[in-house]
């Protein structure tokens, strides 16, 4: 069966023990810091993976705004603390306050974050594209939301884009 | 021949976001059939490298008066208002 093999290859770094849907979290440091403990686990990162993550989302945050109050996070970090590539996503029950990228004395309520772990810009292009893609679709950004199972998390972000 | 332009794409750390960036600003400058070279730096980088670029568009905030026109913006990244940025660097490229 031909795919899209683009749309699948968000699930192709999203392992599901690297998915955490309702999390209740306090902080952008305490969902960074959970999201962060999974890659670590699964080895794509190195321990001081989220020491740097939280370092650069005190300076340079990652929160994008979409216009509402359903918006989304993409924290990183440099490569040099990075194993495999790989992503994380969390789903969070109640919103969470993280800085605008473009105005970091913005706060934004936060609702999904993918924290992504990237070893080599020229590889993973086509991941951070779609994640771009998948970030410019509101119904998508609102089903992830509504997702109560890995299962419909992954099949959300693996459904062909819209012709 | 139009000279080509030079566009230098500042994100955070330059691994993530000016990647998607730079690649959007280059498609879509190929369809308008405005000739682009595209530089990729952090944020902070900006001012050493600002000499001999165009237009800089950045992610994130840089600092202000620099000798070269900036924008910044989130619109490749959201999708909200990519349409008026895209139109607003091309009247800086056409300039």
């Amino acid at each position: 069966m031909k795919e899209d093999s683009v749309t699948s290859l968000l699930t192709t770094y999203l392992e599901p023990e690297a998915i955490l849907l309702g999390l209740e979290a306090d902080s952008d440091v305490e969902v960074i810091r959970r999201l962060g403990a999974r890659l670590e686990a699964l080895g794509r990162v190195r321990a001081s993976f989220v020491p740097a993550v939280l370092a650069r989302e005190a300076t340079m945050p990652t929160g994008l705004p979409l216009g509402g109050e359903a918006n989304v996070a993409v924290p990183h970090t440099d490569p040099e603390h990075v194993i495999g590539a790989a992503l994380a996503l969390a789903t969070l029950a109640r919103p969470v306050s993280f800085a605008n990228m473009e105005d970091p004395e913005e706060r934004l309520a936060v609702r999904v974050v993918f924290l992504m772990a990237l070893d080599d810009k020229s590889k993973q292009i086509d991941m951070l594209q779609k994640i771009a893609e998948t970030i410019q679709k509101p119904a998508t950004i609102a089903a992830l939301g509504e997702a109560l199972t890995i299962a419909e998390a992954m099949a959300v972000l693996d459904a062909p884009a819209a012709p | 021949m139009a000279r080509e332009k030079v566009v230098l794409v500042a994100c955070g750390t330059a691994v993530a976001t000016s990647t998607v960036v730079a690649m959007a600003i280059e498609e879509e400058m190929k369809a308008r059939g405005i000739p682009v070279s595209i530089r990729q730096c952090k944020a902070t980088e900006v001012p050493s490298l600002i000499d001999d670029v165009d237009l800089v568009v950045s992610t994130t905030p840089i600092p202000s008066g620099l000798p070269k026109p900036v924008i910044t913006t989130l619109a490749f990244l959201t999708g909200i208002g990519k349409d008026d940025v895209l139109k607003q660097i091309e009247q800086h490229l056409r300039a």
